[in-house]
């Protein structure tokens, strides 16, 4: 037999205390839970991820889009970075004053060229107001899950209120399962040493997030 | 692992070791305190957290009463998706096909993302001995296998370690496993944490194999979920060509929609955080995004015999948040290393028992590894009655009873050992049964009580030899009772004077 059929008749037999009628899903399940904790407008699920994601030291910009242009060029400045990966969707325009190499996100580049670069600028597919997240599905104005791992520094740009919900159970339902998601809560932390937390152990040591109002 | 752990003391016997090193005691209370005390505040931020427990605890249990269903519909999703998948009825068989997996890359060396599942089957061991070179990549788990250690925490594993040891071990180890700790490190966890990075990256940069566990897997769309804080999960996950998953067949979830109860419940439990740093979720291959090629191990490995008990089974609910270990008196004094497993604390005391077997000496110690406090199943994100499931292995341990050992059932024999316990506990029914004779027992006790010695003698005396005997009343209850409030029956029943005992 194989593995397979090992497992699975081990498992068979062991739930002989399962009624046969039983379906898969009729064991009963109360989702009696909050979709969302608390009552707020949009405006104030923007507010709430802004508190939320400073929380977890990330760094909140706000922007109109007429400023974010400079915003980001200055951000970027203020970095010293004279590299910074663009993915293939990204509005060019958001990069207009900046004055740095643009590195673009090639399949074939290597995570080693990629360490080269000093930042990363992308958006998001929506950010998650209760938990300070934001979720990256590997959409056009994002790239590969790596630009956004390697590189020391990410900026990355919420459209607010339109990207933003209330809750993880609001969340859900917005990203497809079958494209890979990176949830993103603050700069990669550790804790691990007398549970002390220490920003940036391996993925980029400082998170700036712009919420980019509508014009 | 599990070879590791086999020349192990029982648990008493390595409890009292540990319990006399006062620097893990104070490495351990400063930080469960911590943690716990975090938590707790986390929890509070969701007033529905009593309802989300109990969803969670649901659709663990659906998936568990069908879990061939749902195994079989992850391996059809997974498959869809581009993945491969392997079944592995034990350790054996998983390291066996890892090898294989491993092998057939051509690479000899492969990043780890902190995995409990590959920990349990002694996975980097089994690589070792061909000749493949495992590197951990987790901060703790780093510290740990610099330090030719084992993990004494499910979340922190390292957490018997102060900063001062782990700036020793980096710069004594780093150097043999690849860049050395940079001169003059100082014990800052900051600065520990910048030599981990930078001893690390070269790993991440060039690895062209990973190796991981998951926190969920999702049957309807073959979705596997790594939850993390640092990002060597990320690395691990995107950055090599090969992804080699080993996942405990009880981490299915049946929906995309259950992880909106699980996102929610396991890092507010595990590290107290609204939203742990990092999570990453992949569904087989994406063209042009992170590994060419993915393999998902399922592992049963004492699963299913774990499934086949019907008060034990709850232990599969388990997603190792180890919330339970933080609140624990008896983890707290006696350390992770006590326990004899990858699984400490509670929640090792339920489930190592039920993967292995509990013919093991160590196994058959660890239901009483601890005081029934029932801490650990109020702060169970997923509801296990840990002290209900404890009582049943000590049950199974001192009489015997059916189990189920590598999917056969079986009549297990009491254990050798625990005749005295075995007697007493039948005295005792005994004479709950015949109440002349018990009154006239503890009056006969009070009146000998000087007598009494303070250890027991024969077997009782491993017993006594941690505890002290309890100090026998000079007057039996029932005699009190009788002097003080006359006739009256104790359950209080004459209903008159001064108040029943209700």
């Amino acid at each position: 037999m194989s593995g397979r059929d090992v497992v699975l008749a081990r498992i068979r037999r062991a739930l002989a205390d399962v009624p046969r009628g039983e379906g898969p899903s009729d064991p009963p399940v109360a989702r009696d839970y909050l979709r969302v904790h608390g009552s707020r407008t949009a405006g104030q699920d923007v507010e709430l991820l802004a508190e939320n994601l400073a929380d977890y030291r990330a760094i909140v910009h706000r922007s109109g889009p007429d400023g974010l242009p400079a915003l980001i060029g200055r951000l970027l400045a203020e970095r010293g970075a004279r590299s910074v990966v663009v993915p293939p969707g990204l509005d060019p325009g958001w990069l207009a004053a900046a004055e740095v190499t643009r590195v673009p996100d090639l399949a074939p580049s290597t995570a080693r060229e990629l360490d080269a670069v000093d930042s990363v600028v992308t958006g998001c597919a929506l950010a998650i107001a209760e938990t300070g997240t934001l979720v990256l599905d590997a959409g056009p104005d994002q790239g590969r899950r790596r630009i956004t791992l390697v590189p020391d520094h990410h900026i990355c740009v919420v459209r607010v209120p339109g990207q933003v919900v209330g809750s993880v159970p609001e969340a859900l339902p917005r990203l497809a399962p079958d494209r890979p998601l990176t949830w993103i809560s603050g700069p990669s932390a550790t804790s691990d040493i007398e549970l002390d937390r220490v920003e940036g152990v391996h993925g980029p040591r400082t998170l700036e997030v712009v919420l980019l109002a509508a014009g | 692992m599990s070879g590791t752990s086999l020349g192990m003391p029982a648990f008493p016997r390595a409890a009292a070791v540990s319990t006399g090193d006062s620097r893990l005691r104070a490495n351990l209370t400063h930080a469960t305190h911590t943690i716990r005390d975090k938590r707790a505040r986390a929890v509070a931020e969701l007033d529905d957290w009593a309802q989300l427990r109990a969803a969670g605890a649901a659709v663990k249990d659906r998936t568990l009463r069908h879990l061939d269903h749902y195994l079989e519909r992850l391996e059809e999703s997974v498959v869809a998706a581009g993945g491969r998948v392997h079944w592995a009825a034990d350790a054996e068989e998983a390291n066996r096909i890892v090898t294989r997996l491993v092998r057939e890359t051509g690479e000899r060396e492969v990043v780890k993302v902190k995995s409990m599942a590959t920990q349990e089957i002694g996975l980097n061991e089994a690589l070792a001995e061909a000749g493949i070179r495992a590197y951990e990549t987790d901060l703790a788990e780093l510290i740990v296998q610099l330090g030719d250690d084992l993990p004494s925490h499910i979340l922190v594993p390292a957490i018997h370690r102060n900063r001062s040891e782990i700036r020793d071990i980096f710069l004594r180890e780093m150097g043999s496993w690849g860049r050395p700790a940079p001169e003059g490190l100082s014990d800052s966890p900051a600065e520990l944490a910048e030599a981990a990075r930078l001893h690390l990256r070269e790993k991440f940069l060039t690895a062209k194999v990973g190796i991981s566990g998951a926190n969920f897997m999702v049957a309807e769309s073959g979705t596997l979920v790594v939850v993390e804080s640092e990002g060597n999960g990320r690395m691990c996950l995107t950055l090599p060509e090969t992804l080699i998953s080993v996942v405990g067949i009880e981490k299915t979830v049946p929906t995309w929609q259950d992880l909106e109860i699980f996102l929610q419940l396991l890092p507010r439990s595990s590290t107290a955080e609204r939203m742990n740093p990092y999570t990453t979720t992949w569904t087989g291959t994406t063209d042009g995004d992170g590994p060419r090629t993915f393999h998902l191990v399922l592992l049963d490995n004492g699963r299913t015999d774990t499934l086949a008990d019907t008060v034990g089974r709850q232990a599969l609910r388990c997603i190792r948040c180890s919330a339970c270990l933080n609140v624990c008196p008896v983890y707290e004094r006696a350390g992770g290393h006590a326990y004899g497993s990858p699984y400490p604390g509670p929640i090792g005391a339920i489930l190592t028992p039920q993967l292995r077997g509990i013919e093991g000496s160590l196994e058959a110690s660890l239901p009483y590894a601890s005081s029934l406090c029932g801490a650990c199943y109020e702060v169970c994100p997923v509801a296990i009655d840990i002290p209900e499931v404890l009582v049943h292995l000590r049950e199974r341990v001192v009489e015997g009873g059916p189990v189920t050992r590598r999917g056969t059932r079986t009549v297990l024999k009491p254990a050798r050992g625990h005749a005295a316990e075995r007697a007493a506990m039948r005295a005792a029914a005994w004479a709950f049964d015949h109440p002349g004779a018990l009154r006239g027992g503890m009056r006969l006790a009070s009146r000998t009580r000087r007598l009494h010695p303070r250890r027991l003698p024969g077997p009782g005396r491993a017993w006594s030899d941690s505890r002290e005997l309890p100090a026998v009343a000079a007057e039996s209850f029932r005699d009190w009772w009788r002097r003080t409030r006359g006739e009256q029956r104790p359950d209080g029943a004459s209903g008159e004077g001064r108040g029943g005992v209700r």
